[in-house]
């Protein structure tokens, strides 16, 4: 499998957590995968496609493929926007031939990160050392939509330092849901209570995802109650190498 | 108490997400019954897979629905049953009152069924003088407290058996109790003397089944098996969709029709009914009526999208996982059904617009496609809703009429394909960052902190464009 590969940065890591997408490169980077960051990139189109709005959702979408078009690999640290490319843009493009061949060979060489750190290198020790007690919110998209459960878990079970709990119904929707948590702030809310109650009773100090989305959510769920809960991308994770979070 | 309906969908929610009884009832519902389901896939003697098996023996049942149903119709015509093709609720309500009024019918016994409940048959012959009576316990507790079921084969969910207790202490008379098994035999001794009385028994039909010519019904409780046998007249109301083609069919769709709904193998009792009682028969009632019901359904059946939710058998099993289900009961959805199945049917039954919080509304977390005991993928017809709802359908005569939100995705459109007014966007957003954590976004705050932008998106920083690594293990 090819050692260069493209990274797709997620819109809500891009700006919000510039830091958080240089550990995806510094992960990437110290296993000797070889990374292009096109400049070109920006949304998968997911935002316009989950409320209806498909014609939008095209235009970006089809910008997205011209951008990655002669990429080998692409790589994708959230599992929301790999099941966008991967499994809504053959149904965005069904009634367009073109964009639906381009949709359908680039989302065979679109990989979420642990998924492609995992099944395609074959790595699942990143060198990584992260001292903290931690459990895992499995998102919507990555575990359902890709079936990618195990991967997150073997790299961060080879992760030095780094104490681990399941959480009960880990697989259990936090209730961020895009525009959902805006348009239905109250039940939205409610999911994520139930949500962060469930990391709560594992006694972790640190909760760790794969989607920016969810973990943004949780996070601005916990700054509101003053918890000390650390929110964490798994690429922050496996970034971390010193001894001190 | 008002009528809940789908377009209150917010402020119903907002009254049950206070509701720390209706929390509690449906934490258990879901740790019960919807691990319980996905368990008993796994020990199903096929293998999980069996459930691909189902998706397509449904889908072939819808795709040949019409002969099916003409076959159906002949095989139960031929046992002596009577059949009629309702076109909508008023045609199967008028059917059913004129035939109550035609035999002399005073009283009625009913099985649980969700069908009788969308075309709203109980109020209809109470308006004609007739008494009707829900024999499933559940559905007991919620006729006698005035309300609906907010749960497909749970309908009582919502309430406590202090409830219970304080409402047949006013009802049908007996001193207070909270004693579960009390309350049960006290609803039995009340049940008992209405199966006795009943002129007629309407119920249901989990799944017909053309080759054979009979109705198949599940229950736990033997009041299915009572309502239709006791009474001299049995109607029994199927959506038109609930037919399979083969014995064998039917037989492997209600294995995973009770695994779904509550994790059992099988119901307690599952009646085969194929027509009247016959000569020198003892038991069974002397007419049988089946009304297949269309409601709509063949407007759906035309749809190529939405034509994969008539595979439905009605297990409420999606209902047993979804998130968003758990926090906001069945009665928010404000309609026969509720939880996903009842976002995506609804709307298609009593119109898109009317229902838009119904889909809107759900997290498309996709739980509820794990659990579907015949495969269907209910996001993806949130997510073909909600494109209806925003871009409008011809088939459907909706117009898009949503210009603020079209136009709030147009500009963003616009960011998202020119580089520089997003990066000009970001810079402003940073500047503004300090300002904006001090505002209310309406719909954000105050349950939520606002998150900060970086100056400059990673995908724009210098550190980004060196395009080779250490490659410290090689390539």
């Amino acid at each position: 499998m090819s050692r260069i590969v493209s990274v797709f940065v997620p819109c809500l890591m891009d700006a919000p957590h510039p830091e958080t997408a240089r550990s995806v490169v510094t992960v990437l980077r110290r296993i000797g995968v070889s990374v292009n960051i096109p400049k070109e990139q920006s949304c998968c189109g997911q935002p316009a496609y989950n409320n209806g709005y498909r014609r939008e959702a095209a235009r970006v979408a089809r910008r997205f493929l011209k951008t990655f078009a002669s990429a080998r690999a692409i790589v994708c640290p959230s599992g929301s926007c790999v099941h966008m490319i991967r499994h809504e843009y053959p149904v965005l493009f069904a009634n367009d031939a073109q964009w639906l061949r381009l949709a359908e060979e680039i989302g065979k060489r679109t990989f979420e990160l642990t998924e492609f750190l995992v099944d395609v290198l074959q790595v699942t020790d990143v060198g990584a050392c992260y001292p903290a007690k931690a459990t895992y919110h499995d998102s919507c998209h990555l575990a359902r939509g890709l079936g990618i459960r195990s991967q997150p878990r073997e790299l961060l079970s080879n992760v030095r330092g780094l104490q681990w709990v399941e959480m009960k119904d880990s697989d259990r929707c936090c209730g961020f849901g895009g525009a959902f948590s805006i348009k239905y702030p109250e039940i939205s809310t409610a999911l994520c209570d139930d949500k962060i109650e469930n990391i709560r009773n594992t006694g972790a100090d640190t909760v760790i995802g794969c989607d920016m989305g969810c973990l943004m959510h949780i996070a601005a769920r916990l700054a509101t109650t003053g918890s000390p809960i650390h929110v964490r991308h798994i690429a922050d994770i496996l970034a971390h190498t010193g001894n001190a979070p | 108490m008002t009528t809940p309906s789908p377009e209150h969908y917010p402020q119903q929610a907002k009254q049950a997400l206070s509701d720390p009884i209706l929390k509690k009832a449906l934490k258990g519902l879901q740790d019960r019954l919807g691990s319980g389901a996905l368990a008993a896939y796994r020990n199903l003697p096929e293998g999980e897979g069996l459930r691909h098996l189902a998706h397509e023996i449904r889908k072939a049942h819808v795709r040949n629905i019409d002969v099916l149903l003409a076959t159906l119709g002949r095989n139960i015509r031929s046992h002596g049953g009577n059949v009629f093709f309702a076109r909508d609720a008023a045609a199967a309500t008028d059917y059913v009152l004129n035939l109550a009024r035609e035999r002399g019918v005073r009283g009625v016994v009913k099985g649980k069924s969700m069908t009788s409940e969308e075309i709203g048959i109980n109020a209809a012959l109470e308006k004609d003088g007739i008494s009707v009576t829900e024999t499933d316990l559940g559905e007991f507790i919620i006729q006698l407290a005035g309300e609906h079921p907010s749960h497909i084969i749970a309908p009582a969910i919502h309430k406590t058996r202090e409830d219970i207790g304080r409402l047949f202490e006013k009802t049908i008379g007996i001193p207070y109790t909270d004693d579960p098994p009390a309350l049960t035999l006290a609803a039995r001794k009340y049940l008992r003397t209405r199966f006795l009385e009943a002129d007629m028994g309407i119920t249901g039909c989990n799944l017909a089944c053309a080759q054979t010519g009979q109705i198949a019904l599940v229950s736990n409780e033997g009041n299915i098996r009572l309502s239709t046998t006791l009474p001299r007249i049995h109607v029994a109301i199927m959506g038109m969709e609930r037919i399979c083609a083969t014995l064998d069919e039917q037989l492997l769709l209600l294995r995973l029709l009770c695994r779904g709904a509550s994790a059992q193998k099988m119901g307690g009792y599952v009646s085969f009914i194929a027509g009247p009682r016959k000569d020198g028969f003892r038991d069974g009632p002397e007419e049988f009526h089946l009304i297949v019901l269309d409601n709509d359904r063949s407007r759906i059946l035309a749809d190529p999208v939405f034509r994969e939710v008539l595979c439905c058998i009605r297990c409420g099993g999606c209902l047993n996982v979804c998130p968003v289900y758990a926090r906001i009961g069945g009665h928010t959805y404000g309609y026969a059904y509720s939880g996903p199945i009842g976002a995506v049917i609804t709307p298609l039954l009593t119109g898109i617009e009317r229902s838009k919080h119904l889909y809107c509304g759900e997290t498309l977390c996709g739980a509820c496609k794990d659990i579907c005991p015949v495969g269907i993928d209910l996001p993806r017809m949130l997510l073909a809703l909600r494109n209806i709802h925003a871009e409008g359908s011809r088939r459907w005569n909706i117009r898009p009429n949503h210009l603020l939100e079209s136009l709030a995705y147009g500009i963003w459109a616009q960011l998202m394909t020119r580089p520089k007014l997003y990066n000009a966007a970001i810079r402003l957003g940073h500047e503004l960052s300090p300002l904006i954590q001090r505002l209310h976004l309406p719909g954000w705050t105050p349950q939520r902190a606002i998150p900060s932008l970086a100056k400059r998106r990673f995908t724009q920083s210098p550190m980004s464009q060196t395009s080779t690594g250490e490659n410290r293990h090689g390539s």
